[in-house]
């Protein structure tokens, strides 16, 4: 084990903010990713669907 | 022939709703993995500190960024050559995530950069180049998105990306040849430290990662665009039914 | 086949001469852009000569990219690009003899501007003398290049700035060897290398940018 505490591990040995902002950002954009992804598919079934029911009237 | 079945849109919708959960589990699996390996395991570099641990996510974002690319022109070139719809579509679902993939490479190499380097910015051989393929991926998604016409949109997608294909390693030459002659106004860069095996390990384990990610992520992509595209066929209505 | 490119090529020429608007315009916008630059930085000599080659290059870049959305979109609004394009002679000769075509109406009379800006800038002659050259080689690159972009955006919304988007970032390479090349002769190291270079891609360019820009154009008509 690389760490004596907690904020032994969060400081980074001094490059805490340099690590934890690019981890921090690279999570954060993942996590973008995959809202959008789910939000996209969702809309993309509800659009069909709706004109689907749209052609059946 | 056989080959053909998986590339027809219905029967690769259900082959790729069965492999997605795989890919998305392994994924995860091997993410906490190599964040275990690069955070607990790999040990403090004497050169850079604890700030060489961005490098776990910097080295496989800047892979991913290129691979993808490749990836993308070999679809393109299979649809071109073979007319195969599906192809078209890999291309078109894998090309966010490389657009996303080169942002994280760029932006983790700055935050990298601004210890080791003092800068936030230089302009090194490798970050010019990624910055130029960021520059083609936003094309390529701006063309797909001007273009109305599905046939017409995939297939200008395809010749863009594969002219960009055989620019890549051009602009990578020049780039690197231009930053040898500016030497004197950069600054010199360190070489990277002969790595430990762990770090080599860490690394291997979270490109892995990125790479099952990104085809999780693409396949998601692509199930949506079948949808879409076959939206008039019977087998699509069926699923509509089914599913909501 | 040689006939082919030659009557493409006198169409252009007979059509560009009839509209000398355009063709001004864009030689204006290389003097402006360029003459930009010392407001912006400052008049000091021996900065200016510093940026000088790759300020010129970059205007001429931009000066070139200007008419490249319209290189193939006059001839789509009047029908005349779908003759050609389904005509028996091969769509590839079409597009050489469209990028020549732009090459020379748009880009020599740049090589002729550009010693002139060469001395606003404080260049040295030997400096000018190789502007000159790299510009005569890289500047038909663009014209290649622009020719598979103009055919991919044939016809859509925003169709120009959506073609500078798609074609700088390919171009990346010339603007290196070229102002390069003129660098390499105001430091003393000799501008071989870099001119070598960028006659390397013009020809790589030559070969591969016309059949791309050929099955784009076929795309595009659909």
């Amino acid at each position: 084990m690389e760490w004596a505490s907690w904020s032994d591990f969060w400081s980074m040995g001094g490059y805490g903010l340099y690590v934890w902002g690019s981890y921090g950002v690279t999570a954060l954009c993942i996590l973008i990713e995959i809202l959008l992804l789910r939000r996209s598919a969702g809309d993309t079934r509800r659009r069909l669907k709706r004109m689907q029911q749209w052609e059946e009237q | 022939m056989n080959l053909y079945t998986f590339a027809s849109p219905v029967t690769f919708y259900h082959l790729a709703g069965k492999l997605i959960p795989w890919f998305t589990w392994s994924a995860i699996l091997l993410t906490v993995v190599g964040l275990y390996l690069s955070f607990f395991v790999a040990p403090t570099d004497f050169q850079q500190s604890e700030a060489y641990r961005i490098i776990f996510i910097h080295v496989p974002a800047a892979w991913m960024s290129m691979f993808i690319y490749l990836v993308m022109a070999f679809w393109g070139a299979i649809g071109l050559a073979f007319n195969t719809r599906l192809s078209f579509m890999m291309a078109r679902a894998l090309a966010p995530t490389g657009a996303i993939f080169t942002f994280i490479a760029l932006w983790t190499g700055a935050w990298w950069g601004k210890p080791m380097w003092g800068a936030w910015w230089v302009w090194d051989a490798r970050l010019t180049s990624e910055l130029i393929l960021l520059f083609l991926y936003v094309g390529i998604i701006a063309l797909w998105a001007a273009i109305d016409d599905i046939k017409r949109g995939d297939r200008a997608g395809a010749l863009l990306t594969l002219i960009g294909a055989i620019n890549i390693p051009i602009i990578y030459f020049s780039v690197k040849w231009w930053n040898t002659l500016h030497q004197g106004a950069s600054i010199s860069l360190t070489k990277a430290p002969s790595m430990a095996k762990i770090m080599l390990i860490g690394m291997l384990v979270m490109a892995i990662a990125a790479w099952f990610y990104t085809i999780a992520v693409a396949l998601v992509r692509v199930r949506g665009i079948i949808l879409e595209r076959e939206r008039q066929s019977e087998w699509v209505k069926e699923i509509l039914e089914r599913e909501t | 086949m040689h006939r082919f490119i030659l009557a493409v090529l006198r169409r252009d020429l007979t059509l560009a001469a009839r509209r000398r608007g355009d063709w001004l315009i864009a030689q204006f916008f290389f003097v402006m852009v360029a003459s930009l630059f010392p407001l912006g930085v400052g008049p000091e000599p021996e900065m200016l000569a510093r940026i000088g080659p790759g300020v010129l290059w970059v205007a001429a870049t931009l000066a070139s990219l200007l008419s490249l959305s319209r290189l193939f979109a006059d001839d789509h609004h009047d029908g005349s690009l779908e003759h050609m394009v389904l005509s028996p002679e091969p769509t590839v000769l079409l597009v050489l003899g469209k990028s020549l075509a732009h090459w020379l109406i748009y880009c020599i009379p740049l090589l002729i501007i550009a010693p002139v800006l060469g001395i606003q800038f404080n260049l040295p002659w030997d400096a000018i003398l190789v502007l000159e050259i790299s510009l005569l080689l890289g500047t038909p690159i663009l014209s290649l290049l622009g020719g598979v972009g103009a055919a991919l955006t044939l016809g859509l919304r925003g169709g120009g700035v959506l073609l500078t988007l798609l074609i700088l970032p390919l171009y990346v390479p010339a603007l290196i060897f070229g102002a390069g090349a003129v660098d390499g002769v105001m430091a003393g190291t000799g501008a071989q290398a870099h001119l070598s270079l960028l006659g390397a891609f013009m020809v790589l360019s030559l070969m591969i940018a016309p059949w791309i820009a050929a099955a784009a154009l076929r795309v595009s008509l659909e």
